[in-house]
């Protein structure tokens, strides 16, 4: 049983690692606001609770697991809801999505930097 | 490093997104010397508030630094040479964990091998916080008051008559506040619970207050100007402000008017262990109701101000 | 598998710092901010179990709290700017 957990346990926290490196890298490779967003918030969104319940495997019950699922729902619960309210205040203010059209830009207001 | 680009950086928007970075870094390095009710204060009150205020500032003055008009030489020549003076001070000092440090031989061994029974409670800092060292804690907290009454004084609350609750900018914003409802009563149960646990784990009176104001500033800043004013008015806060100072205050004289020494907590009840849980009790109570309204009317007063035209 | 976790945490860090430095508009910025804090979080959590610290847990929660609420007040600032700077309303849909 404890060497299931173990092995779950790694599982997560690796898939959680990559996920955490791949958002990073899509925040700094990405050439427009909006698409940083979307690399960064669902990959964190999703490598927050992983690595969380990677932790939460290799603990034993008590109090403390109880603090890091709340963490996990928080997070789970505020991540989007940042990203959201993130993404409507540039719409707001003005930036525009990259547009593509033949493989040369048409549109966009340069806020595309590598 | 990053202190260094804060410093360089004249967009002082970045600077403020740096220096919340900043303090989370020092939260990080407190957790790591082991100190986390240091750690705690810094990431709520560094990262937390201080951003809000600063960004309530930014938004009275100008976005961009204004260059100075001539080489501040004299600035410079005061700065290095209390630099040089503090680094050969320091230089002198023992080192960090160095047992033979005068520091280590006579108050810290009685704190750490008589807490326990004397005070009575596992959490050492909030002990030594709330009861050997009440003096001080009183001091600090009659200092947040009156940073409290300056602020009142230089900025005043004004009632922006485009402040209205329920009024934003971004217009729909159905997802944030469905998402920040629910999350409020949670973070004042939170705030609750670190006020009440301080005796245990980390926690104590000022990260409480601090996370009770939090609570109300995203209230604020979620559902529109004015809402947090409709529900605490400033004429509430100022009351409570000063309930704070007084309820650590009358401890102190109470315990005076009982034959002991101004807070000498043994003097709350029979036991001298359960006077100074109670002592504590009230004590913490005392900073973190101050605290609390202290943080809110700062906030109160940079929220009201409207930039001049 | 926990040190792998925490490096590759850091490593993220460190590239939302560079994009923090770099980001052209204030947005980038204060989405790079953002990721910093919620990796903080997470750095928190599991370097403390790893560290064996006291009481991490509370200090994580509260950080996550403290991220989220620095994100909303940065995006109240933009949209008083952004109010009193341009009046037309660039046709937005909710």
């Amino acid at each position: 049983m404890t060497v299931i957990l173990e092995w779950l346990s790694g599982l997560c926290l690796l898939l959680g690692g990559v996920l955490c490196i791949s958002g990073g890298v899509g925040l700094l490779r990405m050439p427009d606001f909006f698409s940083r967003v979307h690399a960064s918030g669902v990959t964190e969104t999703l490598a927050a609770p992983l690595l969380l319940s990677g932790l939460l495997l290799q603990m034993e019950l008590s109090l403390d697991s109880v603090k890091v699922i709340m963490i996990l729902i928080l997070v789970l619960a505020t991540n989007p809801t940042a990203t959201h309210a993130m993404a409507k205040a540039t719409l707001h203010g003005g930036q525009r999505p990259l547009e593509f059209a033949n493989g040369k830009d048409i549109g966009g207001d340069g806020s595309s930097k590598p | 490093m990053i202190a260094v680009a804060a410093i360089l950086l004249s967009d002082l928007f970045a600077v403020v997104m740096l220096f919340g970075v900043y303090s989370l870094l020092t939260a990080a390095l407190f957790m790591d010397l082991d100190a986390v009710d240091v750690a705690f204060t810094e990431a709520a009150v560094g990262a937390g508030v201080t951003t809000v205020l600063m960004l309530s500032s930014l938004h009275l003055t100008k976005r961009w630094e204004a260059l100075p008009r001539r080489k501040p030489l004299l600035g410079l020549l005061v700065i290095g040479i209390t630099g040089a003076a503090l680094v050969y001070a320091v230089l002198d000092a023992p080192l960090l964990g160095d047992p033979t440090a005068p520091v280590h031989q006579h108050v810290t061994p009685r704190y750490l091998e008589q807490g326990a029974e004397e005070v009575g409670m596992p959490n050492l800092v909030t002990a030594v916080l709330a009861s050997y060292r009440g003096y001080d804690t009183f001091g600090e907290t009659v200092v947040i008051f009156t940073a409290g009454l300056a602020v009142l004084l230089l900025l005043g609350i004004h009632e922006d008559a485009r402040m209205r609750p329920g009024v934003s900018a971004i217009g729909d914003q159905v997802v944030l506040r469905s998402v920040v409802k629910p999350l409020l009563p949670l973070i004042l149960l939170f705030g609750l619970y670190v006020q009440f646990h301080g005796d245990f784990g980390a926690g104590g009176g000022f990260q409480a207050g601090v996370i009770f104001a939090t609570a109300f500033v995203l209230y604020d800043l979620v559902f529109g100007d004015g809402s947090a004013r409709a529900v605490v008015p400033p004429g509430w806060l100022h009351r409570l402000a000063a309930l704070g100072v007084l309820i650590y205050g009358g401890v102190g004289v109470y315990s005076l008017l009982a034959g002991k020494a101004f807070l000498d907590y043994s003097a709350l009840a029979a036991d001298p262990v359960h006077g100074q849980h109670l002592g504590v009790l009230l004590v913490e109570l005392g900073v973190g109701i101050a605290v609390f309204s202290v943080v809110l009317l700062i906030f109160y007063a940079f929220s009201g101000r409207s930039r001049r035209r | 598998m926990l040190t792998a976790a925490i490096v590759a945490i850091l490593i993220t860090m460190f590239l939302a710092l560079i994009r923090t430095f770099l980001g052209p508009t204030e947005y980038d910025r204060m989405l790079a901010a953002n990721s910093f804090g919620t990796k903080t979080v997470l750095l928190i959590a599991l370097g403390g179990h790893a560290l064996s610290w006291n009481s991490f847990l509370d200090v994580a929660l509260l950080y996550a709290l403290v991220n989220f609420v620095g994100t909303i007040a940065v995006m109240r600032f933009f949209e008083y700017s952004n109010a009193s700077e341009e009046r037309d309303d660039p046709g937005t849909a909710a």
